[in-house]
């Protein structure tokens, strides 16, 4: 299969020079690197795909790591399955990708497909519905967490139109229960309107 | 519905969620929720919460959710079909765009794009935190632990999975 971005070299991907070439992870090595961070990212493999690639193989600086999860972020869908594939095609193109992606997903899945299994079978016993309401309980308490944090840069910059695009979206899709794709093709575009008139703006 | 039906509507469904889930999977969960509890009616409310549970409970990306709502609308073959369709098209995507962002690296778009999706994605989040607490905290007991852990989680650094595990404890014990 003839890759659209081989033809265009990077240092990273090079089939000339040997010595970049062994520096590049093998496909094996990216199944591998990307099974044992995903197996040991408990509520989120991000943490752990930093200290892989950028720590302990140093495949990319810290700078290049965040540019690449900055594309993926924001971009739709599992943000780490979108890194998974866009950094296995930087060293080894489509083959490359398929490698991470899978060594990401596969082994959760199987693990997750066993639970799956126990919870179709034991999930009505009245001590496991106990001991998972508490889980539910601990999992809501993080969320709601995970989105003060996540609101603390707008609230400091007191961005008074973010807090109405989010107070919207959230109106939109968690009180009204209106379904995402509609809802999405009003906000995106609209906050992106926004965004680029305040900026235009700000720059006379 | 007959198993093949199954899993085109699944394969559907999460194809085009895929697309949409902007922010990760956890932004997906109000369109989960309303996908799988309100329209198809393919579990309960607690089931659901329950699979969300479950998959912050197991390793890997939090995408995996849909493998337990595929496992528990057309079993295994269903999970398979619908954690690749919520991975495929988003993949392929992000295959194309990391390639087309090397050529134009001093494009100004994608900054934009990216800090007017922030807000986007969290009110997303507060929708799924919203959702998930509904069928967490229906008793004052069940709603004080959902506040708990959220101040847990923000005031000091414990590993969110002991969170979970003390969560699960105290419901064993039946204090919920």
């Amino acid at each position: 299969m003839v890759d659209p971005y081989r033809t265009r070299e990077r240092p990273l991907k090079s089939d000339t020079a040997i010595t970049s070439e062994a520096e590049a992870p093998r496909l094996v090595e990216l199944f591998i690197a990307f099974a044992k961070m995903s197996l040991m990212g408990f509520g989120g493999v991000l943490v752990w795909a930093r200290r892989a690639i950028v720590e302990q193989h140093k495949w990319m600086t810290a700078e290049q790591f965040n540019q690449t999860f900055a594309l993926c972020h924001f971009l739709p869908g599992p943000n780490i399955v979108n890194l998974s594939v866009v950094f296995g095609s930087k060293f080894r193109g489509i083959p490359g990708a398929i490698a991470a992606f899978l060594g990401l997903v596969l082994p959760p899945v199987l693990i997750v497909l066993c639970l799956a299994i126990l919870y179709a079978r034991f999930g009505e016993i009245e001590a496991l519905r106990r001991t998972l309401a508490g889980v539910v309980c601990a999992t809501a308490g993080l969320f709601f967490a995970t989105v003060v944090k996540m609101m603390q840069p707008i609230v400091k910059e007191r961005s008074v139109v973010a807090l109405v695009v989010i107070a919207a979206v959230f109106a939109a899709v968690g009180l009204m229960r209106w379904p995402l794709q509609p809802v999405l093709l009003v906000a995106v575009p609209a906050s992106i309107l926004i965004v680029y008139v305040i900026r235009k703006r700000a720059v006379p | 519905m007959n198993p093949t039906n199954q899993l085109f509507t699944l394969a559907w469904t999460f194809g085009l969620m895929s697309l949409f889930a902007v922010g990760g999977a956890l932004s997906a969960i109000p369109e989960m929720h309303r996908v799988a509890v309100e329209t198809n009616h393919w579990m309960s409310d607690r089931q659901f919460a329950d699979m969300v549970a479950i998959a912050q409970l197991s390793p890997g990306p939090n995408v995996l959710v849909v493998t337990l709502i595929g496992f528990h609308v057309a079993g295994i073959l269903g999970g398979l079909v619908a954690t690749l369709s919520m991975c495929g098209p988003t993949a392929i995507v992000a295959y194309i765009v990391s390639g087309t962002m090397e050529r134009s690296r001093d494009a100004q778009w994608p900054a934009l794009v990216q800090s007017a999706l922030v807000p986007v994605s969290i009110g997303l989040m507060a929708a799924s935190a919203m959702i998930l607490g509904l069928s967490a905290g229906q008793s004052w007991v069940a709603a004080v632990l959902v506040l708990a852990s959220a101040l847990v989680t923000l005031l000091t650094r414990l590993h969110p999975l002991l969170m979970l595990a003390v969560g699960g404890c105290l419901g064993f014990a039946g204090i919920i």
